[in-house]
């Protein structure tokens, strides 16, 4: 049908406009679209930049500091703002004030709520001035107690300090960890793999040797390795860009391997042999010219790999051979909570196993949907 | 074939000479030296003043003052040629003897893990590509997504919380407490296979989910295939078709990650093995890194990625054996 004819109905514009705007658009636009329709991977990325956005912006939602204690509350158990108790409904939200007692067969001192006080929540109490992301100074939390009472939503760990905020600043730690290592793996991979794949040959083989013994030895035995070689009187700033230097070293294997295969596949085509007789270097060639052609596989990777990088950064933190107090990860978090006399009668210290869960779910199907999407040209599905 | 095998017995052999020059690398990362930590050790908090000098002593004595090609060269011809690993300093006796027996048992736990794994994965992601888009699927890929999501060691803590919840016994530790220091018998044997299978279904758990999924990709993809339609049409019964053809190649992927599978086990094996109470190698050489007794530890790695590399050749030989396309070079 002629497009401009006067007779065309409108549900066949509609169409006509619709398929334009496809020819129309970019890759990278086809790809959202093509992201877009994958359901369980848009609520993964929401749960994603909901979580670094929690832990970006700790200093105001967390009520606390990371190593704040109270020491009226120690191991205290969870409390959760509730609109109504026996004596009576109220509109704002409270929770039960808690009184000191003694174990009568211990002896210890335990903080046990008190039913017959109410704490009202209150939204923007002033706390301990902080900086958000180290810059724009902050005096306001998001929630919290007031009249310096002390809200702890998943309740205090055995030195007394707030899980909920903890967990908090935890998330943050842990995600800059996989960014960090991702980072460095892939510039590693970008060279390792841009040189194997390049020149080919003997360089290629001798590569892929190297590869092939980083990728045989078990990895978390081999960052034990490394990490136990880190020196006792380092700093926890130290030792935390120590790890994400030790994570991103031997990360690189699966995307160097990946863009080497690419690279050999495309080194012969006509535009690299034109950019090399117009006399480009071979690494102006490899970046400009050839990686473009498969960046969005390469993103793919890198966000299937954050997930082996949190992970072993939890493994390792969690047996005592990472990140090391005051820094607070995951993984340091969920040290406390190594033995199952802990976590029966504590079982809020295992909250923090929670988010690992699901920000590895939460990458791992958001990976997917990029791999589907990673092709918007292929089959439109 | 003979050629094949030669060709990869090669590589192994290069493999293994540069994995055991890394380890070498870690085991002198630790600043100070054996010498430094063994003085520390054994004389701090017994009144002995150390010098300089004497440290120096323990050093020449040990051979700690060679260069480091040397040593490697010592270290390693100790291994190869007597199957000696050096002194382990924390236990004030040779590495040979620390380790000991633990050697079996962790090769028994892998094994078991293995079979555990192949045994529960293989029928399973066949049975889910023959039922695809049945509720068992869904509920299989949701299974798979958690076992990667979950790691090995706090699904350890929760069987374990569970389990005593339940029994209100401790599940954990390859041995009862009767049969650990008991010389072996049928019945410590007994002991064991019977403590076996929850570290094995731990340890085994991602690589589980992982070949669950492979085994039915590709048996989703040969179940379409022309000769399956044919052997359908010539009126082979469905159970021995699926066998035959699509069931047969699906094994292939697997066979041929078995060394990955054994890499996955052993990588998570130091941090299970924490909180099983595992006492064999994995836990001895989280211990010995914490501890830096780094000719235990160095031993320890070397071990897991001999067993890595031989399980890969292996895996290549079986595949080979399975597969007549690769003994053929096609």
């Amino acid at each position: 049908m002629d497009p401009q004819s006067p007779t065309e109905s409108a549900a066949d514009r509609r169409e006509r406009e619709q398929r334009e705007r496809y020819y129309a658009a970019s890759q990278w636009t086809l790809i959202w679209w093509r992201f877009r329709r994958h359901r369980a991977a848009m609520v993964g990325a929401a749960v994603l930049l909901t979580m670094a956005f929690l832990g970006l912006f700790a200093e105001f939602f967390a009520p606390y500091g990371p190593t704040e204690r109270n020491r009226d509350y120690v191991s205290g158990p969870p409390q959760m703002p509730m609109f109504c108790d026996r004596n009576g409904c109220a509109l704002r939200p409270f929770v039960h004030g808690t009184r000191t007692e003694r174990d009568p067969v211990t002896l210890r001192a335990t903080a046990v709520p008190d039913p017959e006080t109410r704490r009202h929540v209150a939204f923007f109490v002033p706390g301990e001035p902080a900086r958000l992301l180290g810059m724009i100074p902050v005096s306001v939390r998001l929630f919290g107690l007031q009249d310096g009472a002390r809200l702890h939503l998943w309740g205090t760990d055995t030195l007394g300090r707030d899980v909920f905020s903890r967990t908090l600043y935890a998330t943050r730690t842990s995600l800059s960890i996989g960014v960090l290592g991702v980072l460095i793996s892939f510039v590693l991979a970008l060279v390792i793999g841009g040189v194997a794949g390049y020149f080919g040959g003997l360089i290629d083989s001798a590569i892929q040797r190297v590869t092939e013994v980083v990728r045989v030895i078990p990895i978390i035995p081999l960052y034990m390795g490394l990490a136990a070689a880190m020196p006792k009187e380092w700093s926890s700033t130290q030792v935390y860009f120590a790890m994400t230097l030790i994570l991103g070293l031997f990360g690189w294997p699966t995307l160097a391997r990946r863009i080497r295969s690419q690279l050999l596949s495309i080194r012969g085509e006509d535009y690299v042999l034109a950019a090399r007789l117009a006399g480009a270097r071979p690494s102006r060639i490899i970046g400009h010219h050839m990686l473009p052609s498969f960046t969005s596989f390469i993103i793919v990777d890198l966000v299937i790999s954050f997930p082996y990088m949190i992970l072993s950064e939890t493994a390792l933190s969690f047996v005592g051979l990472g990140l090391r107090p005051p820094a607070v990860s995951w993984g340091v978090m969920l040290q406390q909570a190594q033995s199952v006399q802990v976590i029966e009668q504590a079982p809020w210290l295992f909250i923090p196993a929670g988010f690992v869960v699901l920000a590895v779910l939460a990458f791992t199907i958001v990976g997917d949907g990029l791999r589907d999407a990673a092709d918007p040209y292929g089959q439109a599905g | 074939m003979i050629r094949f095998l030669a060709e990869r017995s090669f590589g192994m052999i290069v493999t293994l000479f540069m994995v055991s020059v890394m380890v070498f690398f870690i085991m002198e990362l630790p600043p100070g030296d054996f010498a430094e930590r063994y003085a520390f050790r054994k004389f701090s908090g017994t009144g002995v003043t150390i010098t300089p000098a004497d440290i120096a002593a323990i050093r020449a004595e040990l051979g700690l003052d060679q260069p480091a090609v040397v040593r490697y060269l010592d270290w390693i011809s100790g291994i190869v040629l007597r199957g000696d690993f050096g002194q382990a300093y924390a236990f004030d006796t040779s590495v040979n003897n620390v380790i000991g027996q633990k050697v079996w048992l962790t090769l028994g736990l892998l094994f078991a893990t293995l079979i555990i794994t192949y045994l529960i994965s293989v029928p399973i992601g066949i049975y889910a590509a023959v039922r695809r888009g049945g509720v068992a699927d869904y509920g299989l890929t949701l299974f798979s997504y958690l076992g990667l999501a979950l790691p090995n060691f706090l699904l350890a803590l929760v069987l374990l919380y569970f389990a005593n919840l339940w029994f209100g016994a401790s599940v954990g530790g390859l041995f009862s407490a009767d049969y650990a220091e008991a010389p072996w018998s049928a019945a410590k044997l007994w002991d064991l296979i019977k403590h076996m299978w929850l570290p094995a279904l731990v340890l085994g758990w991602s690589a589980m989910a992982y070949q669950i999924q492979t085994v039915r990709a590709t048996m989703s993809d040969e179940i379409g295939k022309l000769n399956v339609t044919a052997a359908r049409a010539r009126g082979v019964p469905e159970r021995r078709l699926l066998l035959k053809y699509p069931a047969r190649l699906a094994l292939n992927p697997v066979v041929s990650t078995i060394g990955f599978d054994v890499n996955r086990i052993f990588s998570e094996l130091p941090i299970v093995a924490a909180v099983l109470g595992l006492t064999e190698l994995g836990d001895l050489l989280l211990k010995s890194f914490l501890d830096l007794d780094m000719n235990v530890a160095g031993a320890i790695l070397l071990m897991l990625t001999v067993v890595i590399v031989v399980m890969n050749f292996v895996s290549d030989m079986l595949l080979a054996w399975l597969d007549p396309r690769i003994r053929l070079g096609g």
